[in-house]
């Protein structure tokens, strides 16, 4: 079984490459612009699973109100930007990094105000508990968002407009548009930072501690409830990255966005193997991927349905993900 | 005579309504190596783990270093220079050799790092080999030694093993049990043990106890406990 599964998942990365390739030699423009879009979108998805996947691995919980952080990102993003405008900061990089420090701040805290409210209180208890907390949680930030900054879609003015032509088609030009260029880049840029915490520091040995085995990192003199916390303030820094980007990106948010976003995350997350990092950085590449392509080549009204559907069959065919653990460990 | 570096007076500890500890009086003084032996399921890594407050003792008294640290939070009990090698070794399995150590050593802030990791390597030749190894994939035995290993890299003054003997060739029990006296004769270090080879744990340690459904027993001298005839039957049978 463990075999078929790894199978299973390899045939769809090799589908989805495949498709790729096919792209690349038949050269069309137009699938090459969905190639570009779909490595956008999915960078985003990757930095949102990564919460997800980071705290399901240390206390095996899935954290429901993580997409309503990243949601909570977004808007602080533009609470940011517009304050930045409205005090005259023109340069466009110094608004960008402002903002990122701004909403990566404020949305770290409240990662680790919902662990320090809605978890830690429940741990111990029967495995639902923290579930249902979560969801409670969920609709908690959802409708704090809805209340206070209304209910309407928000609008952005582009930020960054045009960008460089890749291809110049008589018929159709593929634009690489600086926001793509910079969501790429960022994106890049916080994970490097973020692998760099994880693999090389006492910070992130002490997580991975704790996510093998908390009992033994108490006793090496880890405060466990502390590093739990840390993760939260991690996974939600992350989400605001991406709640941030996905605001330069469509130009459009409301208070809803952080749900769509969190089961696509979410699928990434469980696509890639839930507990593995550059498990989820590569799911959310594949459901970008994916759902690009189904929007561009069947139906934009089904895009979501696409990514539900993934979820469904990862459930079932591919439990444990592509880069997930089926290891035996001797104890 | 100096106070002990540790004292457990009528020390209970629970899992639920199941009680493991029914008053537990045990001390340890400085520089001893003292020995716990019992049945299975006597509650001897319970005693362990209670030191640690994970369980946390539910009556009674834990003194260490002159302070009481029954209550504590496990983290911060761990911090006073206590390391414990735990039942079952509970080495971290995704990571390599190295980082294991380097969890050891986290606790005091890597201080001594390149010292204590020579130390170690010296102690267990293998280890180094197998630096870059993952964890869950050492053999019984090699997990053993990096158990203890990551033990000695907070270079503890007190130090608790839970069966280190257990799954390793007679060999090599033997060169653990020798570096234990060693490291008790060179550096001072006071160490309590759990053994299921009570007839080894006995001739090495200074003194011992005898834990029975969660309760002592028998106190005394190593060579005292191995003259009782009460001891030689229960314990001591075909064990040499
Ligand atoms: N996590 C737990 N939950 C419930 N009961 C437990 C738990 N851990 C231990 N016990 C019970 O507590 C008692 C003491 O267990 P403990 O592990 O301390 O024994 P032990 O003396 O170390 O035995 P062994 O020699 O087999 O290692 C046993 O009856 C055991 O079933
Ligand atoms: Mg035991």
């Amino acid at each position: 079984m463990p075999v078929l599964t790894r199978l299973l998942g390899l045939l769809l990365v090799l589908v989805v490459l495949g498709w790729l390739v096919f792209v690349f030699v038949t050269g069309t423009p137009y699938a090459l612009q969905q190639l570009v879009n779909g490595v956008t979108l999915g960078m985003i998805y990757g930095l949102i699973a990564v919460g997800y996947t980071m705290v399901y691995g240390i206390i095996g919980m899935i954290n429901f109100a993580h997409g309503d952080i990243f949601m909570v990102g977004a808007f602080l993003s533009l609470i940011a930007l517009i304050a930045l405008s409205s005090l005259g900061v023109t340069s466009v990089p110094l608004a960008l990094a402002l903002t990122l420090l701004f909403a990566a701040a404020i949305a770290a805290l409240y990662g680790w105000t919902v662990e320090r409210v809605a978890y830690r209180p429940l741990r111990g208890s029967f495995r639902l508990a923290p579930l249902i907390s979560a969801i409670g949680m969920s609709i908690t930030l959802q409708n704090f968002v809805q209340v206070s900054q209304g209910a309407r879609v928000k609008p952005m003015e582009p930020l960054l407009p045009g960008g460089i032509s890749l291809l110049n088609d008589p018929d159709f030009a593929v634009q690489l548009s600086w926001m793509q260029i910079a969501i790429v880049v960022t994106t890049l840029a916080v994970l490097g930072v973020f692998t760099w915490i994880v693999t090389r520091t006492p910070l992130g040995r002490s997580m991975r501690a704790c996510e093998q085995d908390l009992k033994m990192a108490g006793l090496l003199g880890i405060d466990t409830d502390r590093t739990i916390s840390l993760t939260f303030v991690l996974g939600a820094l992350l989400a605001a990255v991406a709640g941030l980007m996905i605001l330069l990106y469509y130009g459009v948010i409301d208070f809803y966005i952080g749900f769509v976003a969190g089961v696509k995350a979410f699928t990434a997350a469980v696509l890639g193997g839930i507990g593995s990092l550059p498990g989820a950085v590569l799911g959310g590449l594949l459901i970008g991927l994916i759902e690009t392509f189904w929007s561009a080549y069947f139906s934009v009204q089904y895009k979501d349905v696409a990514a539900f559907s993934i979820l469904v069959i990862a459930l079932i065919f591919l439990p444990t993900g592509i880069l997930g653990r089926a290891d035996v460990e001797k104890v | 005579m100096t106070a002990p570096l540790l004292s457990l007076s009528g020390v209970t500890a629970f899992y639920g309504a199941i009680q493991a500890l029914k008053g537990v009086d045990l001390d340890v003084r400085e520089g001893e190596i003292v020995t716990l032996i019992g049945a299975n399921g006597a509650g001897k890594s319970t005693l362990m783990m209670t030191i640690c407050g994970n369980p946390r003792a539910r009556n009674g008294c834990i003194q260490y270093d002159g302070a009481e640290i029954t209550g504590l939070p496990t983290h911060d009990i761990m911090r006073m220079r206590i390391a414990q090698s735990p039942e079952g070794r509970r080495v971290f399995p995704r990571m390599s050799v190295y980082e294991n150590l380097q969890m050891g050593a986290q606790v005091t802030g890597g201080r001594d790092f390149a010292e204590l990791l020579a130390q170690v390597y010296a102690l267990f030749p293998r280890l180094q080999e197998r630096a870059g190894q993952r964890g869950g994939t050492l053999s019984g035995g090699e997990q053993q030694m990096l158990a203890i290993g990551r033990a000695l890299m907070s270079r503890p003054r007190l130090l608790l093993l839970d069966e280190p003997s257990l799954g390793l060739a007679p060999l090599v029990v033997r060169h653990i049990f020798g570096a234990i006296r060693a490291l008790n004769r060179e550096t001072g270090l006071t160490v309590l043990l759990v053994e299921q080879n009570a007839f080894q744990a006995l001739r090495l340690a200074h003194r011992g106890y005898v834990l029975v459904n969660g309760a002592i027993t028998m106190a005394g001298s190593g060579a005292e406990l191995l003259g009782r005839p009460e001891i030689r039957a229960a314990y001591l049978e075909g064990s040499h």
